[in-house]
């Protein structure tokens, strides 16, 4: 059964033993991110083209719900997952700090395309940021210009991975 | 005549524009050039006598010692005639009469060259920053701007 | 005997119904809207000074970024207006298939256009529907230009690309189901009693109105006037295909999206007669790997984008790259009618009106 493997706590005789019986010996920092890896809670932000592929994952061709993804939440105190969709511009910036502070922890952050990894092709320009993380502590960087859906999910998987393993 | 609007349409121009104005043609658009003073009645008389009631387009170019105002200025349904009116004003003094009293439209793209190209528009209703923020310093679009690191 | 305070209500930017980073400041007096002041600014990626240090070419996929919804169509504008620039011809076929990608992209950014009006007032159900049918066009831009969203697909000169052989039946079973995606779209959001209150009425705009203020597109078309630059200035070889111009009576919400849903079925037509009559040949012309055109020439092209009319304004000093490039953005100058169509409405008919004016942030801010 597959919640064996990925709750247990490594190790003893004693563990191997108890699994056997159908009892799992585990810590609750496991239970809590086996729970939040697999429900983000993305907030609805975005500005640009990359939304507009955030959009079509959210559809029914790529549909994000079978990754337990799809609720996506206006309000960033009812959200977890910052995507960060496309360029952040000088105006933008206050904006997204603030939307970040409000985000209860614990809270995650994906750049999503070159402009939120940095910059992207606007880079030399005056108004946009080299990147999201100039901003904040960025967990994930999905490149691409725009990255697919496919590419998101990659992304949004590999934070699973981290979220999963407590490396947060 | 050009490509685009009858000899007739430029005779009238000629009429209304007075010697206040040089009238360029190209293959694509009748070119008027005033000066930044009669800016306003030029305007008002392309749109009353000659049914230009379209602005499609304002923008500001850096030319150095000088800023040139560009409108595009185009008649619907009707879509004859094709105009452009050009004007100059220095460096030192970059300012011009606003057009919003004649076309609305003017008021946000006149925010913009006032924006990002630093010209400023006398009369106009509501002359601040549209696309930078309220506290930027500098106006990028101008040749001699230089971003901060 | 009362006196009542006008409060702020702040509509974004960061707002599942704004298109993108729109900030609209609601000053409310109740239930009322007594103003409505738009802040742009929050997507602006400064493309205009970018394109003074891009030579010509390197600005294609910039223009692409401009309105994502519909990339074939400011790459088309921007192409065309350097074409007109250099003086360069372009192939009959390559004017062919450039029509049939544009229009395709303007389907899909109507497509667009009516699910998130859908989701804007609430009927989640529709965006879904869309995004589907969306998709379809997502995969022929792929297959000719290797990009879903942003397809830089148009060259100096021509296209990229010839059409692949699995274009032809894709387009065609698109162009065989399209009536019945439209009648889905009629059944399931026009008709809805729910949208039809919310839209019916909402945001009307005069046509005087409209033309003073340089509205155009779409929204031009729902105030009752048939002014569409594709029969009004052709560009391209639009001259030599039928197509009916859909205006509206009223001006309202509603009117602006049955004009948007009849302009989808006129595409399709366009794109059927395009394929039926597209000739064989090469799809670019010699053009030189680095354009230089004479200093001091301009030029204005405009075009009839999804939004309305798209202009480049464009200036040469004799290098390669342009001396001043400006983007006449439909989406910039349609939100100016804003605060206009929302004063005395509700604060709801606020999201009605941005999402009928269907503005497109990355056009609007550049």
């Amino acid at each position: 059964m597959v919640l064996n493997h990925d709750l247990m706590t490594e190790g003893t005789d004693e563990v191997a033993h108890l699994a056997k019986h159908n009892i799992i010996v585990t810590t609750l920092e496991k239970i809590w991110n086996w729970g939040r890896a697999r429900s983000f809670w993305p907030l609805s932000y975005g500005c640009n083209c990359c939304p507009i592929e955030m959009m079509a994952s959210g559809g029914a061709r790529f549909d994000i719900a079978r990754f337990g993804y799809e609720v996506f939440r206006a309000s960033p105190r009812q959200a977890d997952l910052l995507i960060i969709a496309g360029p952040i511009t000088l105006k933008m910036a206050p904006v997204v700090k603030r939307i970040y502070e409000q985000m209860p922890a614990p809270k995650w952050v994906l750049a999503m395309g070159n402009c939120a990894t940095s910059g992207g092709p606007f880079r030399d320009g005056y108004s946009v940021l080299p990147g999201a993380d100039s901003l904040f502590k960025v967990d994930v960087f999905v490149p691409g210009c725009p990255p697919r859906p496919e590419a998101l999910f990659h992304g949004m998987l590999a934070l699973k991975q981290k979220v999963e393993q407590g490396r947060y | 005549m050009n490509a685009v609007n009858s000899d007739a349409i430029i005779e009238k121009l000629r009429t209304i524009a007075g010697n206040k104005a040089e009238i360029v043609l190209d293959a694509f658009f009748t070119y008027i050039k005033v000066s930044p003073d009669d800016l306003l009645t030029l305007m008002q008389l392309l749109r009353d006598q000659l049914g230009m009631n379209y602005l499609a387009n304002m923008t500001g170019v850096d030319q150095g010692e000088e800023f040139e105002l560009v409108y595009h200025l185009y008649a619907i349904p009707d879509n004859q005639q094709k105009l452009v009116v050009k004007t100059r004003v220095s460096r030192d003094l970059a300012e011009l009469p606003s057009i919003s009293s004649i076309y609305p439209t003017a008021d946000w793209q006149e925010r913009e060259v006032w924006d990002l190209m630093g010209v400023s528009f006398s009369r106009h209703p509501n002359l601040v920053r549209v696309l930078l923020p309220e506290d930027f310093t500098g106006h990028p679009l101008r040749k001699d701007f230089k971003k901060e690191a | 005997m009362f006196t009542t305070d006008l409060y702020t209500i702040n509509i974004g930017p960061q707002h599942p119904s704004t298109h993108g980073g729109l900030h609209v400041e609601a000053l409310m007096d109740g239930e009322v809207v007594k103003d409505a002041i738009v802040h742009l600014g929050y997507v602006h990626r400064s493309v205009e000074k970018i394109a003074e240090s891009r030579t010509y070419t390197q600005f294609i996929p910039y223009a692409s970024r401009l309105d994502y919804l519909a990339s074939n169509l400011p790459t088309l504008g921007y192409a065309q207006a350097v074409e007109k620039l250099m003086g360069l011809s372009v192939p009959e076929r390559a004017e062919y298939i450039r029509i049939i990608m544009a229009e395709l992209s303007r389907i899909a950014s109507h497509m667009l256009f009516i699910g998130s009006l859908a989701v804007d007032l609430g009927a989640t159900t529709g965006l879904v529907y869309c995004l589907r049918d969306r998709e379809r066009i997502m995969n022929m831009l792929e297959m000719t230009s290797g990009q879903r969203l942003i397809a830089s697909y148009m060259r100096f000169g021509g296209v990229s690309a010839d059409l692949p052989e699995e274009f032809f039946p894709a387009v065609q079973s698109f162009l065989n189901d399209l009536p019945g995606m439209i009648d889905e779209y009629n059944g399931l959001i026009t008709g809805n009693e729910i949208l039809q209150a919310r839209c019916r009425g909402i945001g009307i705009l005069s046509p005087e109105d409209a033309i003073d203020y340089g509205v155009t597109g779409p929204n031009l078309r729902a105030s009752g006037i048939a002014y569409d630059l594709r029969r009004a200035d052709p560009y391209g070889v639009y001259g030599r295909f039928k197509f009916e111009i859909p205006t509206g009576q009223r001006g309202d919400c509603l009117d602006r999206l049955t004009v948007r849903i009849k302009e989808i079925e006129q595409s399709g037509s366009i794109i059927r007669q395009a394929l039926e009559t597209m000739p064989d040949g090469e799809i670019q012309a010699k053009a030189p790997k680095v354009l230089k055109p004479a200093k001091g020439k301009e030029v204005y092209h405009r075009i009839e984008s999804a939004k309305g009319e798209l202009g480049y304004y464009l200036v040469s000093d004799g290098t390669d790259k342009p001396f001043r490039l400006h983007v006449r953005a439909p989406s910039f100058v349609n939100l100016m009618v804003l605060p206009l169509i929302s004063r005395g409405g509700k604060l709801q008919d606020i999201i009605a009106n941005i999402a009928t004016l269907d503005p497109v942030l990355g056009e609007s801010d550049r």
